[in-house]
């Protein structure tokens, strides 16, 4: 709404007032908190709880990467970004990274001057219909009202899966998922469309959640990823390779609860470089050796952040998927540390 | 100083030549020294921001540049007032923008004129009732931002109404009005359109192809309007020299209505009536939940402000036109339409000149309720597709700009012939 205009006009005016675009660690440092873009509330990857801590996935991996720098992992400042003002605010300094569902395209990456450090969640775009629509495909949908949020990926995929399957669609932009939720419940649309993981958290927080199903298509590739400027490089591995430290925790079966206990040594050269007691990787962009033992104690590794937020344990209940390790026929890889 | 000054000062002062000190003590020079100090410092200002622009886009690797006009948009649009589908540009997506834009000031406009003529009128109204009323409705809703009447608008249009499939069924839970043909539902309201069976096509004008039928439409309804002006004015000719006004009632109607009504037959005009089919009603002309609360929310709020805009005109005219009027035998109503209003536009037509401009700067909340206008396609998500923030929030400031400047212009002129001709 207004806000992202004033923060277009913001972007804008930041590029002409000149932000200091390198040395971004020595900026959180100073500041001693950790700026963090998330999604305006999505149930189980970033919405405040009732005692208005920030609590989630994505939430978790900023919980993490603070914990890195400055072995606090509440020392983040949580800033709810619209699919309209992510790139605005990360592109002027407001936030110092994102960690909420964005999509790694190509044109992000090289045309917006963006860099994706990985994939935190491999996820795919979907449809959710009331039940007593009838609809069981999304071939089905010829001629159906349609929820987006505006700004995103998902409108550029809806457009083509319509359009290549020559159907016509009524598309009824909003701003945030909240607004979404608003209108598709009370039936101004008949079908939500976005991320599947978005649409199950969305669904979780509906009060019949069973009234509602997730159509069987997945119509697009959507990897979400953590985002930084360009031009850092020290920066854009800080948050890289703590995202890979809690993947590659999480192989080695390194927990919140043994972590402890294994920095003080083990019989695996891997997990002694992981976690500091050979080599001294922090070092080299600027933190301690230290720094994956605390990532990693602060949320646990990424299957226990996944488990507690959005995992089948959960009201939310995704399946890991695409998102198991690769031992585990998933596509979570992280590269040696070494 | 000139000569002629000279000879009238009894004193004059004795003639210095020039010096530089004067340009700071003599009063002569020090306002011109200033202003040209300021203006340096303007410029310098100036400098720095483009300087200071420049040099970032290089530091970030951004180049400045309009090309993304020309690449596909691939995001589809709602309301689409000329051909528009995903496959075409993102300068074709912000012409659809500026187009619903207009669509929705022009709207916005009209009903808030009419309704602000009405409570402005209306509140001087001597009957107590009718003249609260208007004080509650100008009070209450300019004292309220207009983003939350929009809000409201939306909600209650989207909340409160029943959805297509309430309207199915042999006993269905509700039904279109007026003999099947207005349907309100919470995805908007959809009325008949006027189709003909004999179209006569379209006509390419530049990136837009306006329908030749409807072109020549208006064309035949401006004619129809031009002569009754003239029987009019012949009437009054006839009336200024013989003392007795012709009968001009039926060849008005007959003028005004005659050709159109003839056009239409000869085209087989009809009227196509929206029936459901599929997950919506299809057919007739879809008027968008977020256009009605646009429409609304911004049409009722300025005609707060108009109300008070005319109620100001009118109390503005002396009270003794009114008595004068009424002493020529004029009844209330007449001296109203023909003494006063007259009057009062002079005073009325500036201010509502800035009101017309705040209306179609408004539109751009569209985004609140999902209104594609040129804010929400441009600068919305144009920008967010290619990323392009300074590019496309410049070339939004340049197409308000230049919407401003054109209504404002064309009320000018307007405003220079109602105002008080001096002789």
């Amino acid at each position: 709404m207004k806000k992202s205009v004033l923060l277009g006009a913001f972007a804008a005016s930041a590029l002409v007032a000149g932000m200091a675009q390198a040395q971004t660690l020595q900026t959180v440092l100073d500041r001693g908190e950790l700026n963090c873009g998330v999604s305006t509330g999505l149930a189980g990857f970033s919405a405040p709880d009732a005692n208005g801590v920030w609590q989630g996935f994505d939430v978790d991996k900023c919980r993490a990467i603070a914990a890195a720098i400055f072995d606090d992992p509440m020392a983040v400042n949580f800033v709810p970004t619209t699919g309209q003002t992510r790139f605005s605010a990360l592109a002027s300094g407001e936030v110092d990274m994102l960690a909420r569902n964005t999509t790694w395209t190509f044109a992000r990456d090289i045309d917006l001057n963006l860099t994706f450090v990985g994939t935190n969640y491999y996820d795919g775009q979907g449809f959710m219909v009331p039940r007593d629509l009838g609809v069981s495909s999304a071939t089905e949908l010829d001629g159906a009202t349609v929820c987006i949020q505006t700004g995103t990926t998902t409108e550029l995929n809806l457009a083509d899966y319509f359009r290549a399957n020559g159907m016509s669609y009524e598309p009824v932009p909003i701003e945030t998922n909240a607004e979404a939720q608003q209108q598709y419940l009370a039936g101004a649309c008949d079908v939500y469309t976005t991320d599947v993981s978005g649409l199950a958290a969305t669904r979780a927080s509906f009060a019949d959640p069973g009234e509602h199903v997730i159509l069987p298509e997945v119509i697009s590739k959507e990897p979400l990823g953590l985002v930084v400027r360009d031009g850092d490089k020290q920066w854009e591995g800080i948050v890289r390779w703590t995202l890979m430290a809690l993947i590659a925790a999480e192989e080695l079966g390194v927990t919140s609860a043994n972590v402890a206990e294994m920095a003080e040594g083990s019989d695996s050269p891997e997990i002694n470089r992981l976690l500091g007691s050979e080599g001294d990787f922090g070092a080299m962009f600027g933190l301690d050796s230290d720094w994956a033992v605390r990532a990693i104690a602060a949320r646990g590794n990424y299957g226990e952040i996944f488990a507690a937020n959005i995992g089948e344990q959960t009201p939310i209940g995704l399946a890991r998927g695409l998102n198991a390790q690769w031992t585990q026929g998933g596509l979570m890889y992280a590269p040696p540390f070494r | 100083m000139s000569t002629t000054s000279d000879l009238r000062t009894k004193s004059a002062p004795p003639k210095r030549s020039f010096e530089l000190s004067m340009l700071l003590y003599d009063q002569r020079y020090r306002s011109i020294t200033i202003q040209v100090f300021f203006l340096f410092l303007l410029m310098l200002f100036a400098a720095w921001l483009i300087d200071n622009t420049v040099n970032n886009l290089r530091a970030l690797g951004r180049d400045f540049s309009f090309a993304f006009l020309n690449a596909p948009a691939g995001y589809d649009i709602s309301q689409r007032p000329i051909e528009y589908n995903s496959q075409m540009t993102h300068g074709r997506a912000a012409l659809v923008g500026l187009l619903n834009t207009l669509i929705l000031a022009v709207m916005a406009c009209v009903l808030a004129t009419v309704l602000g003529v009405i409570a402005g009128v209306l509140r001087l109204s001597n009957n107590w009732i009718v003249g609260r009323l208007m004080t509650v409705y100008v009070e209450v809703f300019r004292n309220i931002p207009t983003l939350l009447w929009i809000l409201i608008f939306g909600a209650i249009m989207t909340e409160a109404m029943p959805a297509p499939s309430a309207f199915r069924g042999d006993d269905p839970a509700s039904r279109m009005l007026f003999n099947d043909a207005v349907a309100i539902t919470n995805r908007g309201v959809w009325v008949p359109s006027i189709m003909f069976l004999r179209d006569l096509g379209y006509f390419q004008l530049g990136p837009v192809a306006p329908s030749i039928t409807w072109v020549l439409a208006i064309a035949i309804v401006a004619a129809g309007i031009w002569a009754n002006k003239k029987l009019i004015d012949h009437a009054t000719r006839v009336q200024n020299a013989t003392g007795v006004r012709p009968k001009t009632w039926w060849k008005s109607i007959l003028i005004l209505l005659g050709p159109i009504a003839l056009y239409f037959f000869a085209l087989g005009a009809h009227l196509e009536y929206p029936e459901l089919r599929g997950f919506n009603f299809a057919g007739g002309t879809h008027l968008r939940n977020s256009l009605i609360a646009m429409w609304l929310g911004l049409g009722i709020y300025t005609g707060a402000f108009i109300a008070e805009i005319v109620r100001a005109g009118i109390l503005a005219i002396n009270k003794g036109q009114t008595e004068a009027a009424f002493a020529l035998g004029l009844q209330p109503g007449k001296t109203m339409r023909l003494v006063i209003l007259p009057q009062a536009l002079r005073v009325i037509i500036p201010p509502l000149i800035s009101n017309y401009l705040n209306i179609t700067k408004n539109t751009s909340l569209g985004l609140a309720v999902g209104y594609m206008d040129l804010r929400s396609t441009l600068g919305g998500i144009t920008i967010n597709q290619t990323g392009r923030e300074l590019e496309g929030m410049l070339l939004m400031m340049l197409i308000y700009l230049a919407i401003s400047l054109a209504i404002s212009g064309a009320m000018n002129v307007y405003n220079s012939r109602v105002k008080l001709k001096e002789r």
